[in-house]
Order: structure tokens, then C-alpha cells, then sequence
């Protein structure tokens, strides 16, 4: 089963795509880890690690980078939020 | 339904006659509303550091976009609004955000908190507040004449969400 991973706002734009859905890749068990090894695709995905205080939400929960990912869970990466 | 994220207007005046509609037990209802500032662009030119009239002086906001994240932005608001219940004595909650493209001087926010007392009625209004602006996932862009960009978050957001932990 897949993990479906969403980008938001600036990240987004960065990326030039708002979701990305792949088989969650063999010693990947954190949502920092996989953070990790999406931005060392390369350009343009370096911006997952150079995002400044980069957020993320496990199955639209915040969490931290050391929160447990597994698959068929609902990943998001994105800024701090500015709503208001 | 308390809390709604939408592309359209609303009444604050309905929306706050609306708590307390009905009933004689509420003696206060606060609310609060945000609108679109027509601002310099976000810092460009405090970090200029002059005094002249440098490009950042020009760069007015003409309108922004919110984005959020559907499905989870609904379940952030229920869950600051669930956590202002159990901290104040409140009634009826309302929370509406509007998404999309807007104008300065157009709404988007409004958070509105009926209860018996106006004591808990402004903590909670205020908290709801507080916490929105750094857990709920919205994202703002402004439109200025050097293009578009994303507004950068506060650490004052930070700190006035953090004095309403149960620390204190």
C-alpha cells in the first residue's frame, strides 16, 4: 500500500506538484526519514530540506519529524502556516 | 454547524445574533473579525534598513490568496475549538475562514464565543485566535506590483499561542 504525500503553499510551488504517491521505500519508518529521502531526489526536491521550520501532518494530525510513518498513511509537508 | 471554511462572505451581525437566538442564558458574545490590510509588502523594506523610500515602500498589498488543506483544516479548528471548551465556560462557538482570492478590506476570519460571563467569552474568542494563526493549516500569498509571495510566519504567532499553555 502506498503513502499519499501532499505539498503545500510555497513548498507546492516549489516543487511544481501538490501530491506525490509512492510505495514506502524499504527502512523508512519516520516522517523525517522520508523527508530525507525525497530531498535527495535533487533539485527541485533539495526544498524539502531547505524549507525554513518545515511542518508536517501525519492523516491530517500535526506532528514532528520523529512521528512513526507506515503505509497507507496520508503525509503532508508544508510551511508554518499563516492563516488568520 | 460552528465552524465553516469557505470562498464566500458572511454576516458577522447574523453570525452573532445567531448565538444567542433562542436562549436566555448567554450574557456575553465576543467575536472577532479579520480583514485584508492594504499593507506594504511583509518586511522588504525594514530589512533594507533606510529611510528613503526604497522599492519595499511601493510594494502594497493588492490582494491575496489563501490556501489551506482541506479535510485537515476542518479537524484543526474542531480540535482548537473542543480544547477552548474545556478550558472556558462557553456556548455556542463560531469560526468561519474564507479561502480563495481577496481584496483589502475583505473579511476572513471570523471567530465569535457566546457564554454566560463576557470573562470567558473574550479568553476563549481570543485563544481560538491564537491558536488558529499557528495550527490551523491556512497559508496566505500576497499579490504585490513585484510579484507574488508567501507570507512568512511570526514569531509573535508563536508567542501568543504559547502564553495559553498549561504552564502558566
Amino acid at each position: 500500500m502506498n503513502v499519499k504525500i501532499l505539498f503545500f503553499a510555497g513548498l507546492r510551488e516549489a516543487l511544481g506538484r501538490g501530491s506525490e504517491s509512492l510505495a514506502l521505500p524499504d527502512g523508512i519508518g519516520t516522517v523525517g526519514a522520508l523527508r530525507d529521502s525525497l530531498a535527495a531526489r535533487g533539485e527541485p526536491w533539495s526544498a524539502l530540506a531547505t524549507t525554513k521550520n518545515l511542518r508536517a501532518a501525519v492523516n491530517q494530525q500535526m506532528v514532528g519529524l520523529d512521528a512513526p510513518v507506515k503505509p497507507g498513511d496520508e503525509v503532508a509537508f508544508f510551511p508554518p502556516v499563516t492563516g488568520g | 454547524m460552528s465552524i465553516s471554511v469557505q470562498e464566500a462572505d458572511f454576516d458577522a451581525g447574523a453570525e452573532i445574533a445567531a448565538l444567542s437566538t433562542g436562549r436566555d442564558d448567554v450574557g456575553a458574545v465576543a467575536s472577532f473579525v479579520g480583514l485584508v490590510r492594504a499593507d506594504k509588502a511583509t518586511e522588504a523594506k525594514v530589512s533594507a534598513g533606510t529611510q528613503s523610500a526604497g522599492a519595499g515602500e511601493t510594494a502594497f498589498v493588492a490582494a491575496m490568496t489563501l490556501e489551506h488543506y482541506p479535510g485537515m483544516t476542518e479537524k484543526a479548528l474542531e480540535a482548537i475549538v473542543a480544547e477552548a471548551r474545556g478550558r472556558w465556560d462557553i456556548f455556542g462557538v463560531r469560526v468561519i475562514h474564507r479561502v480563495g482570492r481577496l481584496l483589502p478590506g475583505d473579511r476572513i476570519v471570523l471567530v465569535a464565543v457566546a457564554s454566560s460571563h463576557r470573562h470567558d467569552a473574550f479568553a476563549a474568542c481570543e485563544f481560538i485566535m491564537d491558536y488558529l494563526k499557528t495550527r490551523a493549516p491556512f497559508w496566505k500569498k500576497e499579490e504585490t506590483p513585484d510579484g507574488g509571495r508567501w507570507v512568512d510566519a511570526r514569531e509573535s504567532d508563536d508567542h501568543a499561542a504559547g502564553r495559553w499553555n498549561p504552564a502558566e
